[in-house]
């Protein structure tokens, strides 16, 4: 027995600081049906909407009707943007929740997480891994769609310059191109509510449903909200008013207030919900 | 969580439902004046006059209504500025509403014969402060024809005391005969449909309002109101021309002077028909329209004048409001100027901002507030409220206290509201007003061939730049933004590099062109931003008309192109074009073909760098918020740390304590005092006590319900014991504890990933215990699993016995010092039972400690060397299973059986 181990109590060979590795966690993860299926899904759409747009006729009035799904078609930059658009309300949501919302319920429902917390790997750590790892996965689910819609947009469109919904100004693709990488940063950061939010609720319940429906219904609930004008200012501060902030980064003339704002609210709303999830389980009795 | 929700329903539901103060009540009067040049003329102006919401004596304000419209299009604002505590006279002019008389377009001998006398009827109300006796403190506020009302009686009425007039003329010859050359209205361009409009909707109830008052409808012109109907009914002297809908029918058919007229006064009827026939301005009626002009009063105004003028617009653009500036200014008399972004041709007219921005003036000037502290900053702070409440598209909340600072203030693009997606104004402030030539100027080339342009005969069809009363359908969504339309060959275009930089202008710029042909020819030259797309953008949709005599040697003219205020940004282009034809001006009807070119390269661009948008910077919750929430997160997390080091304060003390005991660190487990309720304060574990030594095999005994897996739980640091301790190897076990790395443990059935094969479950299981690959034993622990081929597939597939044996081979990867075992024979077959009892004896007999809860007091007996017995979370007995056996004699005789010694000990016994 070590010295170090003696002060302890613990094995040999035992460190707190090497329980439960990243790459451990992502194995563990990686390999279920519904990771598989989701990312199936996100890299799969891309392509149905390529082959969606094929159908229908091509509409001859682009002068009057400059939306964003009219100007789908132009090129891969504006095929991504619409991609990105019609998915970060819901699609990205969903699979937010998903990867953040059942990464404890899913340990306590199958009973798996106490023994891990009995093997054992800290409270704190098991919880700060799983929330890197469930972070990533779903940052790679919303990278994944655009990119995957932008190299689906370019093979079927080409790689043309970018056209802004209204005003059908057009801009260099290559000036596009960083902004874009803009673009999913702030998509990534405005899911971290979700992201966090259900994490919360995966700490506080069994049910992995539970914690994916929980978050995914906070969204729709504020999606409502939003809608309702006579709440005035009020709605900015709530937590999916800003997500679509991100349009006005293609625009012509880029604006970033929104964005900012959004991030703001964003890590308000993320930094609490996580030390709340950490102090929740950190206390937590573990029935499961 | 739901209780603060409920709060907070409960507290929106109260703000939202409670009862606001009643708006001012008017008390409407009817209002004799004499008028006409001689003094003869008797009218009855219907009126409505609003005391002030404060009592007492209070400034007055006279609130003039735009053309076609009546008093009551104004009740809103007059309202508002009687709730910030002015007494507020709305009249509808004569000719207008259910005024009679004729109009007479703001004439000195009529409407402002009319406002004097408003103004004596105000001196008489005991609301009012009186400056002297007879003489009020007023002001007069109004849009477009209620401006110039407010401009004419200025200039006529030196009781009046401050002035607000918007979007209004200074010259309404030039308004509607602008030449762009500057060689006066004679020479001018007739605006033909905005004149036919204009002078239409007094002839009948077209629309409710052209521009009713401050509150500017961004509708304009283009919302028909339930007024109108078609065939003019109700012209006649008491009908409520542009009324709300309770029109009358025509009683009897108008005569031929009242279908040509309508309420025209017929002067300025037959001037009309006159100038509109030819479209060219006689002398005369250019004398006849200045008389409604303030260009008549030059110097004459000497108050206090705050001009709002709107940059959309092309009826009376924003040079009118710089000619109105300067005649003003020149007195010496305080004057601000504001450029809305809505005006005559639709856009955002900010009702809320500029309404904010006139009682702002009339704060300053009318209620002085020094002498009025109270008043004012009460009326301050309640425009603030409704501006507040408001919100929403409109205004940017960074100007709602900057408005009354600035003299001259630009309403500018601020983008888009992220949220709604609606366009946002920014309100750019600057210290002085500029004038339309700008505080600076640059010069920028702009390049082209000379081009031969045609006039088409008839002069149709037309270049479209704006239309009158439709500007709003052409344009996009509010912003600065116009699409024009030119016809091929009817216009010359003449375009700059791209711009190296963005170009901020604002003003009007100039350029040079010269015109080469024959005879007189009628040009409309505009400026256009071009990105390089297909859309190039026509700022404010506005174009300057110009009449020039062209000559074969090609005449030079200057054309001072349409005032704006627009960034131009870096990589457009400027495109100046110049254009035969506009739909809303009046162009020759013979064809005729001209050559068009510049005369100098540069186009002279105006600019006021004084002009500080105001700081667009973050809002200071957007820093602000995200600190306070990792504060408050560092301190959720911090709180919680503290608690559980206060936990473990308690267990080292219990170690100093129990350190004196020799040889501690070597008994496996001890308990002591351990306590547990359930949530509905039941005792799960009340007072247990029990130490285990190394090298048993410890039976923990007990009916469902004792506590056992309580225990083992609180054993694993799953749960927090409330009271006592538990000790492995001398160490407190506290969630997470290092010390449980040298416990196995199966409590409460096996727990693994279902879709990773059994082997893949213990291998992860062991990585993520993070100790060496090496030490995990991983080999002893299958063949005690003894799964063969089921190793390698998913989990799921597993039956229950198969699972209960991998999750005992998990127990016991590492060979841990004490085994914890729940149960471990559930769904075992007698063989296989069998060899686990050996496995565990094996197990134990190297040193190692076993504990086993059961139920099957067989299995016990056989397998353990010690037992503990639990019963309603208490410990009953313990130690060796032989004492308990031998401290017992069976009643029948024979040898004694765990089960008997069991009931009897939880007191079941049979």
């Amino acid at each position: 027995m070590t010295p170090a181990t003696k002060t302890t109590g613990a094995a040999a060979g035992y460190a707190p600081g090497r329980t439960l590795p990243l790459r451990v966690e992502i194995v563990r993860q990686f390999r279920r049906r519904r990771t598989i299926a989701m990312f199936g899904l996100l890299l799969a759409l891309p392509w149905i909407l390529v082959v969606a747009f094929q159908f229908g006729p091509q509409s001859g009035n682009q002068q009057n009707a400059l939306r964003l799904s009219d100007l789908a078609t132009e090129g891969g930059l504006n095929f991504a943007a619409f991609a990105l658009s019609v998915s970060a309300s819901f699609l990205l949501v969903v699979a937010v929740a998903l990867f953040c919302g059942d990464t404890v319920a899913s340990e306590a429902s199958w009973s798996s997480l106490r023994y891990l917390l009995a093997a054992p790997v800290p409270r704190d750590r098991l919880l700060r891994q799983k929330l890197i790892v469930a972070l990533g996965y779903s940052a790679a689910a919303v990278t994944v769609l655009p990119v995957m819609a932008l190299v689906a947009g370019t093979l079927a469109f080409g790689w043309h310059d970018i056209r802004v919904p209204g005003t059908g100004e057009v801009i260099a693709a290559a000036d596009v191109l960083p902004k874009f990488g803009i673009v999913i940063a702030y998509a990534l950061v405005s899911q971290l509510v979700v992201a966090s939010l259900a994490f919360l609720l995966s700490v506080s319940t069994d049910s992995p449903l539970g914690a994916v429906g929980g978050a995914v219904g906070l969204v729709i609930v504020s999606s409502i909200l939003q809608a309702v004008e006579a709440l005035g200012s009020i709605r900015e501060f709530l937590p999916t008013f800003w997500n679509t902030a991100w349009l006005d980064a293609l625009a012509p003339r880029p604006d970033y207030s929104g964005m900012v704002k959004g991030v703001a609210l964003s890590v308000t709303y993320s930094a609490i919900l996580i030390a709340l999830a950490f102090r929740r389980f950190r206390r937590k009795d573990v029935v499961s | 969580m739901a209780v603060a929700l409920v709060i907070l329903v409960a507290g929106g539901l109260t703000w939202a439902l409670w009862p606001s103060g009643a708006p001012a009540k008017g008390q409407d009067v009817a209002i004799p004046v004499v008028d006409g040049p001689a003094g003869d003329q008797h009218v009855t102006i219907d009126a409505t006059f609003f005391p002030p919401a404060s009592g007492g004596k209070a400034p007055a304000v006279l609130l003039a209504h735009g053309f076609g419209g009546s008093k009551e299009s104004v009740r809103a604002q007059a309202e508002r500025l009687a709730d910030q505590g002015y007494a507020v006279l709305t009249w509808s002019a004569r000719g207008f509403g259910r005024s009679t008389g004729e109009i007479a377009l703001n004439s000195p001998d009529y409407e402002v014969k009319d406002v004097r006398q408003l103004v004596d009827w105000l001196a008489k109300r005991p609301e009012v402060r009186l400056d002297a006796g007879g003489d009020p403190r007023v002001g007069i506020t109004g849009g477009s024809y209620g401006g110039a009302i407010a401009l004419m009686a200025a200039a006529y009425d030196s009781r009046i005391d401050a002035i607000a007039p918007m979007v209004t003329w200074y010259d309404l010859a030039d308004a509607l005969f602008p030449d762009a050359t500057g060689r006066g209205p004679v020479n001018g361009v007739f605006k033909k449909m905005w004149a036919g409009i204009f002078f239409s909707t007094g002839n009948g109830p077209l629309s409710p309002g052209l521009s009713p008052g401050g509150g500017l409808t961004s509708g304009g012109l283009g919302s028909t109101g339930p007024g109108s109907t078609a065939g003019g009914a109700g012209n006649g002297p008491f009908s409520s021309g542009g009324g709300r809908g309770d029109m009358p029918p025509a009683a009897q058919p108008m005569t031929a002077q009242q279908v040509r007229c309508g309420r025209f006064l017929p002067a300025i009827c037959d001037m009309y028909q006159t100038v509109a026939e030819t479209g060219r301005a006689t002398p005369a009626a250019v004398e006849l329209l200045r008389r409604s002009s303030p260009v008549s009063v030059q110097g004459k105004i000497r108050i206090p004048t705050l001009l709002v003028q709107g940059q959309r617009d092309s009826l009376f653009p924003l040079g009118q409001a710089d000619a109105n500036a300067r005649a003003i200014a020149a007195t010496g008399a305080p004057v601000e100027v504001a450029w809305i972004n809505g005006g005559h041709d639709g856009g955002d007219s900010e009702p809320d901002w500029a309404g904010d921005r006139v009682s702002d003036w009339f704060d300053r000037w009318l209620k002085k507030k020094a002498d009025a502290p109270g008043a004012g900053g009460a009326a301050a702070g309640s425009a603030d409220v409704a501006g507040a409440a408001s919100g929403g598209a409109a205004s940017g909340g960074a100007d709602a206290g900057g408005a009354g600072a600035a003299a001259f203030t630009v309403s500018r693009d601020g983008g888009r509201d992220p949220g709604t997606r609606r366009p946002v104004i920014v309100h750019a402030t600057g210290g002085g007003y500029p004038g339309l030539s700008g505080s600076a100027r640059t010069t920028v080339a702009v390049a082209g061939p000379d081009q031969q342009v045609a006039n088409p005969p008839g002069g149709s069809p037309a270049a479209i730049s704006s239309v009158p009363g439709f500007g709003g359908l052409l344009s996009g969504v509010g912003g600065n933004v116009g699409v024009a339309l030119d016809i091929p060959g009817q216009a010359a275009a003449f375009e700059s590099a791209p711009l190296p930089r963005s170009t901020q202008v604002t003003g009007s710029p100039t350029v040079q062109i010269r015109v080469y042909g024959t005879g007189e020819a009628t040009l409309f030259a505009k400026l256009y931003d071009s990105s390089g797309g297909a859309l190039a953008v026509l700022p404010s949709s506005l174009v300057a008309p110009l009449r020039v005599t062209a000559t074969e040697a090609g005449t030079p003219v200057t054309v001072t192109l349409p005032a704006i205020d627009r960034r131009f940004d870096a990589g457009h282009r400027l495109r100046l074009v110049v254009s035969t034809t506009d739909l809303g001006y009046a162009t020759p009807a013979a064809p005729a073909v001209y050559r068009i070119g510049l005369a100098s390269p540069g186009l002279t661009l105006p600019a006021d760098p004084a002009l500080d948008a105001p700081a667009t910077g973050p809002a200071w919750w957007t820093w602000a918020m995200p600190l306070a929430a990792i504060v408050i997160a560092a301190a959720l997390l911090l709180a919680g740390r503290t608690r559980l080091a206060e936990r473990g304060d308690r267990g080292n003390r219990g170690e100093s304590r129990t350190e004196t005991e020799p040889g501690h660190d070597d008994v496996p487990l001890v308990i002591t005092g351990l306590g547990k309720r359930y949530s509905n304060g039941e005792k799960a574990v009340d007072g247990l006590s029990f130490r285990v030594e190394k090298g048993q095999v410890l039976g923990l005994l007990g009916p469902n319900g004792a506590g056992k897996t309580t225990t083992m739980r609180m054993l694993m640091g799953l749960i927090l014991p409330d009271e006592g301790e538990i000790r492995i190897f001398g160490h407190p076990v506290v969630p997470g504890a290092p010390v449980l790395s040298r416990l196995g443990s199966f409590v409460e059935g096996p727990g693994f990933l279902p879709h990773l094969t059994g082997r893949a479950n213990l291998e992860l299981y062991w990585q993520a215990t993070g100790r060496p690959a090496g030490d995990a034993h991983l080999e002893e622990a299958l063949e005690i699993a003894g799964l063969g081929g089921a190793l390698d597939r998913a989990v799921r597939t597993y039956s229950q016995g198969m699972r209960q044996r991998l999750a005992i081979a998990q127990a016991m990867l590492g060979l841990p010092d004490l085994l914890v075992l729940d149960e471990p024979t559930n769904g075992l077959d007698p063989p296989q039972i069998a060899e686990m009892r050996r496995v565990l004896k094996a197990y134990a007999a190297r040193g190692r400690t076993v504990i086993i809860s059961s139920h099957l007091l067989g299995e016990v007996e056989q397998t353990c060397s010690h037992v503990v017995v639990m019963h309603r979370g208490r410990l009953v007995s313990a130690g060796p299973v032989g004492d308990l056996l031998g401290a017992t004699t069976s009643g029948n005789g024979s040898g004694p059986r765990l089960e008997d010694v069991f009931l009897d000990l939880i007191g079941e016994s049979r």
